[in-house]
């Protein structure tokens, strides 16, 4: 794509999205939450793309950002704005700290190992919330009620989770073309090889999931809040649905890219929704084949099939005519 | 420059470096010759510190660094590369290049920083030298074996090491290639004044590159000299070339 291609393209994505609710009033909700699975599947890639680290607990951050922000909703009495804003930096803050703390523990850990523990982590939290009373227990929680005229509220939480999606890919895509990025894909290429070369990956492991946990806490407040009911296992921790989602849809689209992981999330989600409209009552069956159709032909994902395709159209040339 | 003293290393009951010293002063280029498993390879590990040692020391520029990590020790300027050639598959050949500057970063900000162009024109010169210029976009991982090897060199050059440890360079290499290796080589003790340590098979190349050599067999120093008297050594004759 040329420069000026690449520019019509953006600027058309960008109109899209800002006028798609009133385009499609009805759904806003839905793409609400399209904007935050966008975010699942690209800082899930964080890791798992990009540092070649297989996450199944990125879901444990959602869940503190969710439940930390309603706590403060609930306990501060800021008003419903300030409470939110307050409550969702808290989340964030509050995840980052913790994947400092576990990344220092479980991120020398490798492959399988990183895995199972990182799954682990998922549902311990999920169990621990939903024993203890001060948040709400088996019960679970609900966010205080948006405070606008009906439908404002859905209009709302769409520009929230947009304006969160657009911070959160230009971000990445930054990280990934500096110095930051190629460490990252040298520890997924070979990481005894990075440490001999003297680089200190376990900082830029920690790092990493400590990038992944500040905007998973963050839309972890939104998501609560949007969906208007937080139950530890099924919503704030819920593993075998937004845990395996974020893998999925990254996995889908190409991981270890900046737009599969997007890509992947727009096919998913819509496809999802899908299902759910049109095949009710068997759509988790249908869920469950597409699953394994996604694992069993599109290992590379939609953009690493392309990539394997067209190599040259992604950089990967030779220069004859430079030959000494 | 490496002074090892009396190290020795045993995976259970196998002792693979029994009590083995050397000295690399700086500036040549030393050989470390034995037969398989006679601990070459162990001893490297024990140097770069992937594994520590059971006893003795190992010093670096004056310095102890026998209880030091990988990383560590290769951010002091002693690098290896790997029999099993290892270069980051996924990234092209200029990425490769550039992602191994000595990573000297202390603060945070220097983690995100971006790929400064002096780095870049580094990466360049340096593919060139190993011959690599027209293909520097490639993904390393389909480069072929050969080539792979020289990025692996390349890259060991752009961290600016002061001494390499290179094992077996060139296994693998077409026979037609071995001597602009030896060339690159040559260079880059003279010219960029890297001492180079390397363990090698190839007794030609050993016997033509190095200007002293160290024998291993059995985990043991069996024997040092210059190349012709090792090849006169009876011991190494019978240890390493079969017994006539």
């Amino acid at each position: 794509m040329t420069p000026r291609v690449r520019a019509a393209v953006a600027a058309a994505v960008v109109v899209l999205a800002i006028f798609l609710p009133v385009l499609l009033p009805g759904y806003r909700s839905q793409m609400a939450l399209l904007w935050i699975m966008i975010v699942f599947a690209s800082t899930w890639d964080l890791l798992g793309g990009q540092m070649g680290y297989n996450s199944f607990g990125n879901v444990l951050f959602v869940g503190v950002g969710m439940y930390a922000c309603v706590l403060i909703q609930r306990d501060a009495h800021l008003g419903y704005f300030a409470g939110l804003a307050l409550g969702s930096l808290c989340g964030a803050l509050l995840s980052v700290a913790l994947a400092a703390l576990l990344g220092s523990g479980i991120l020398g850990l490798r492959g399988h190992y990183f895995a199972i523990a990182t799954l682990g982590l998922g549902v311990a939290a999920g169990e621990l919330a939903g024993g203890w009373d001060f948040v709400g227990a088996g019960g679970g929680m609900v966010p205080p009620l948006f405070p606008g005229e009906v439908g404002g509220r859905e209009t709302f939480f769409y520009y929230l989770c947009l304006a969160l999606a657009a911070v959160t890919i230009p971000f990445l895509g930054w990280l990934y073309r500096g110095h930051f990025g190629l460490v990252l894909n040298a520890i997924r290429d070979d990481e005894d090889k990075a440490e001999a070369m003297g680089l200190r990956t376990t900082r830029y492991k920690t790092a990493a999931w400590c990038i992944c946990a500040f905007f998973l806490g963050l839309s972890g407040g939104a998501v609560g809040n949007l969906l208007g009911f937080i139950d530890p296992r099924e919503v704030a921790f819920a593993g075998s649905t937004f845990g395996v989602w974020m893998v999925l849809m990254a996995i889908l689209g190409g991981k270890g890219t900046l737009w599969g992981p997007v890509l992947g999330a727009i096919i998913f989600h819509v496809t999802k929704e899908l299902f759910w409209t049109y095949l009710l009552g068997w759509q988790r069956v249908a869920l469950g084949l597409l699953i394994v159709v996604i694992v069993v032909f599109f290992q590379e994902g939609i953009l690493g099939w392309a990539r394997q395709r067209w190599p040259e159209r992604f950089g990967h040339r030779v220069e004859q005519d430079a030959a000494p | 420059m490496l002074e090892v003293d009396k190290v020795r290393k045993s995976f259970g009951g196998l002792l693979a470096n029994k009590d083995v010293s050397l000295r690399v002063p700086a500036g040549g280029i030393f050989g470390l010759i034995g037969p398989n498993g006679s601990g070459k390879t162990t001893l490297f590990n024990s140097i770069v510190g992937l594994h520590p040692v059971d006893a003795g020391s190992i010093r670096f520029e004056g310095r102890e660094i026998s209880r030091l990590r990988v990383p560590q020790i290769a951010r002091l300027g002693l690098l290896r590369t790997f029999q099993q050639t290892r270069i980051y598959g996924g990234m092209t050949c200029v990425q490769n290049m550039v992602i191994s500057v000595r990573a000297s970063e202390r603060s945070l900000r220097s983690m995100f920083r971006r790929t400064p162009p002096e780095d870049l024109r580094k990466a360049e010169e340096l593919l060139e030298f190993v011959g690599l210029f027209p293909k520097r976009h490639l993904r390393a991982g389909d480069l072929s074996f050969g080539q792979q090897k020289l990025l692996e060199l390349a890259m060991a050059l752009m961290s600016g090491p002061r001494m390499l440890l290179l094992d077996e360079p060139t296994a693998g290499i077409n026979p037609t290639l071995i001597n602009g290796l030896l060339e690159r080589l040559r260079k880059i003790n003279q010219q960029f004044g890297i001492t180079l340590l390397i363990i090698e098979h190839n007794m030609r190349v050993i016997m033509e590159l190095a200007g002293y050599i160290y024998c291993l067999a059995h985990g043991e120093l069996l024997a040092e000299g210059k190349p012709a008297e090792i090849q006169r050594d009876p011991r190494v004759l019978e240890a390493y070339l079969g017994a006539r």
